[in-house]
C-alpha cells in the first residue's frame, strides 16, 4: 500500500508545473506529508523520491536540515506550539514562558506529551517582536502570551 | 519633508477595513503604477528605480535598480525574481505586517519587478511561520489571476506573469539569497560561493533576482510618485563620498523590546534611535533608562546610550561600530539587563542558525556561546573576554572565512558588546555571580 495519501499525490502533481525541475517540489512534498502524519516516515520518503526521480538521500539529507520536518522515530503531537526565546522576547519573559511551559507539561523543548497530545518547540525568531512573548501553535501566530494564554490555546479542540 | 507631517506611505493603507482586498486596493489607486509600468519599455522602468535611488530594505542595502541591471543584456530563456519573505532576523516584523494588512501592494511591486526584470516566473519565499501572510497573499494572488493581473497577457499589455507562493521550513539561513535559492530549489540552504552572483547564475542555474519583500512595496509608490518624490525623503548622498548612494525614501521601523509601545513605525529613513524610543515607542518601560539599542536586527551589535542620537539611515549605525543599518529592527534594552545575558542569547542564536557549511562559523558560533554558558554558570576567566574577541574577529566574509554573512551577523554583536561594555563583562566574571535566570539555562 502506498503511503502517500492521495491528496499528498495531488498537491506534489500540481507543484510539479510550477518549477523547472521535479527536485524544487521536495519542500512542497514534505510539508504535505507531515501535515497529514506528523512525520516524513522512511517509507514517504522514498515515495517522494520516486515521484521527483531523486535518491531517497536526497530527501532525507533536505528533511533533516530542517528543523522542521520529524522523522519517523520522532512523531509530532497533535499540536505543535513553537515558543520565541530569541532577543525580542527573551527581554520580556519568552526564555520563563518555554521553561513555565515545559514545567508544566513534563517534557523539554522538542518533546511531545505522552498522551500525544502536545509538542513543545522553542523557537528563534518568529516574526513578532511587537507582541513579545509570542509563540507559534502550527502556523498562527499568538501575541503577548501568559502561560495561561498558551495552556488554554493547548486545551482548545482541534480545529479541523 | 518634516517629519511632522510625513504621511505613511507603506503603512498607509493599514488598518483600513478591508485592506486585504483587491476591491479596497484598487478604490486606493492600486495597479495604476502598474498600468504606467506596463504601458513603458523595460529598462525606462530600471530607469526610474535606479534614479530613485531605492536601496534594498532586507539588510544589505544593495541599489536595486543597479542590482536587476546586473542581469545579462542578451538573455534567452527564462529569468527568475524571487522574493524575500524569509524575515528572521531578530526584532524584524516589517515584512509580515506588510503581507499581512496589505499584500496587493506587495505583488504589485513584485509584478512591475519581474517586467523591469523580464521574468515571467517569480517565486516568493516565504517563512513557514507566517500563515496568515501565506493565506492572505494565497488569496490576493487568486483574485489577480481572475481579474488579469497575473496570468497571459497582464492588462492587455501581451505580458506574461506566473508567481508562486513557495513555503519556507523555519531555518534563518534561508534569508541569505543563495541559501533561499538553495532551499527553492529543494535542496539544504548551504549558500553558494560568489561569483557567480545571482544575477548571472541563480535558481536553477538561470540569472535571478532576489528582492526583499519591503522592497517590492517601495517600488509602485516610485512607478507612481517618480523618483524625486522618493528622493525628497531621507538622507541625501554625501557629496565628499563618490562610494555613497545615499539613504532615501520611507523605511519601516520595528521597535520591540524594553519600550512601553511596541510597534512598526513608518518614517523617513535617518530618524534616530532616541526618537523612535521617546516620540514613537513610548519611551523606555518602567521609568528606565536604556543601556544598550541595537539599530537594525541582532547581527548589527549594540549601540550605547550615549549614541542613540545617531541617524538610522545607511551610514549611521556604522559610524558607531555596529554592522550597519541592516533591518531597521530596534530591540531597547534596559539598564537592569544583563550585558552578558543579551550576548548569550545572540551566541546562542547564532550557534543555532549556522547551516553549518563553513567550519569558522559552525565552530565559532558554538564555542562562544560554550564560553558564555560558562562565564553565566560562575565559572568564566577574565581571558574568556579575549578569546571570544578572537572569535569575533576571525568568523565571517569581512575576515574572509566564510562563504556567507551569518557569521558576520553572529561576530558584531560580540564585538560591540565587549567593546562598549567590557567592564560589566569583567566585574560579572571577578564576582563569580551566576544568571539570576534560571530559565535562560533552560537552552538547548
Amino acid at each position: 500500500m502506498s503511503e502517500l495519501s492521495q491528496n499528498a499525490k495531488q498537491v506534489i502533481a500540481e507543484h510539479l508545473p510550477r518549477y523547472p525541475n521535479k527536485q524544487a517540489v521536495t519542500l512542497p512534498a514534505l510539508h504535505v506529508v507531515q501535515q497529514e502524519k506528523g512525520c516524513v516516515s522512511n517509507k514517504a520518503m522514498r515515495e517522494i523520491a520516486e515521484i521527483l526521480e531523486l535518491s531517497p538521500a536526497q530527501i532525507l539529507d533536505t528533511a533533516t536540515f530542517y528543523g522542521f520536518f520529524r522523522t519517523e522515530d520522532n512523531p509530532l503531537g497533535q499540536k505543535r506550539i513553537w515558543v520565541c526565546r530569541s532577543i525580542s522576547c527573551m527581554l520580556r519573559g519568552g526564555e520563563e514562558l518555554l521553561a513555565a511551559l515545559c514545567e508544566k507539561y513534563g517534557i523539554a523543548p522538542g518533546e511531545t506529551t505522552p498522551d500525544g497530545k502536545l509538542t513543545i518547540e522553542l523557537a528563534e525568531c518568529l516574526g513578532a517582536c511587537d507582541g513579545a512573548p509570542c509563540i507559534l501553535l502550527e502556523d498562527e501566530l499568538h501575541l503577548r502570551c501568559s502561560l495561561e494564554d498558551v495552556e488554554r490555546l493547548a486545551n482548545e479542540p482541534l480545529k479541523k | 519633508m518634516s517629519q511632522t507631517e510625513f504621511k505613511p506611505v507603506l503603512l498607509g493603507r493599514v488598518g483600513k477595513p478591508d485592506s486585504q482586498s483587491l476591491a479596497s486596493y484598487r478604490a486606493d489607486g492600486g495597479y495604476e503604477a502598474l498600468a504606467k509600468a506596463l504601458k513603458m519599455t523595460n529598462t525606462e522602468v530600471i530607469d526610474v528605480v535606479k534614479n530613485s535611488g531605492l536601496r534594498g530594505r532586507g539588510g544589505a542595502g544593495f541599489p536595486t535598480g543597479l542590482k536587476w541591471t546586473f542581469l545579462p543584456k542578451d538573455i534567452t530563456g527564462p529569468v527568475y525574481l524571487c522574493v524575500n519573505g524569509d524575515e528572521s532576523e531578530p526584532g524584524t516584523f516589517n515584512n509580515r505586517v506588510l503581507i499581512e494588512e496589505d499584500p496587493h501592494q506587495v505583488l504589485e511591486g513584485i509584478v512591475i519587478s519581474s517586467f523591469a526584470t523580464r521574468t515571467t516566473t517569480a517565486y516568493f519565499y516565504l517563512r513557514y511561520e507566517y500563515g496568515k501572510c501565506y493565506r492572505a497573499l494565497k488569496q490576493a494572488i487568486d483574485e489577480m489571476y481572475a481579474n488579469n493581473l497575473l496570468g497571459k497577457n497582464i492588462l492587455g499589455s501581451g505580458y506574461d506573469l506566473d508567481i508562486y507562493l513557495h513555503r519556507g521550513a523555519c531555518a534563518y539561513i534561508c534569508g541569505e539569497e543563495t541559501g533561499l535559492i538553495e532551499s527553492l530549489e529543494g535542496k539544504r540552504a548551504w549558500p553558494r560561493i560568489k561569483p557567480p552572483f545571482p544575477a548571472i547564475e541563480g535558481a536553477f542555474r538561470r540569472p535571478t533576482v532576489v528582492n526583499n519583500v519591503e522592497t517590492m512595496a517601495c517600488i509602485p509608490h516610485i512607478l507612481k510618485h517618480g523618483p524625486e518624490w522618493f528622493q525628497s525623503m531621507g538622507i541625501p548622498k554625501d557629496p565628499n563620498n563618490p562610494r555613497d548612494a545615499g539613504s532615501y525614501g520611507p523605511k519601516l521601523y520595528c521597535i520591540s523590546g524594553h519600550v512601553n509601545k511596541p510597534g512598526l513605525v513608518e518614517l523617513p529613513m535617518g530618524v534616530t534611535a532616541r526618537e523612535l524610543i521617546d516620540k514613537h515607542a513610548g519611551g523606555v518601560w518602567k521609568g528606565r533608562t536604556a543601556k544598550a539599542v541595537i539599530p537594525g536586527g541582532l547581527s548589527m551589535g549594540f549601540m550605547t546610550n550615549a549614541e542613540l542620537d545617531t541617524p538610522l539611515d545607511f551610514n549611521g549605525p556604522g559610524r558607531v561600530g555596529c554592522l550597519g543599518l541592516g533591518t531597521a529592527a530596534v530591540v531597547v534594552i534596559d539598564d537592569h539587563t544583563s550585558m552578558v545575558d543579551v550576548l548569550y542569547n545572540s551566541c546562542r542564536f547564532y550557534a543555532h542558525e549556522s547551516c553549518g557549511q563553513c567550519t569558522p562559523c559552525r565552530e565559532g558560533t558554538a564555542w562562544s556561546t560554550k564560553i558564555l554558558e560558562r562565564i553565566r554558570q560562575g565559572k568564566g576567566k577574565l581571558s574568556d573576554i579575549d578569546l571570544l574577541m578572537e572569535i569575533s574577529n576571525s568568523i565571517g566574509v569581512m575576515p574572509g572565512t566564510t562563504i556567507c554573512g551569518l557569521a558576520d551577523g553572529a561576530a558584531w554583536p560580540i564585538k560591540t558588546a565587549i567593546n562598549k561594555y567590557r567592564s560589566e563583562f569583567e566585574e560579572y566574571i571577578k564576582s563569580g555571580r551566576r544568571s539570576e535566570s534560571a530559565a535562560l539555562a533552560h537552552s538547548h
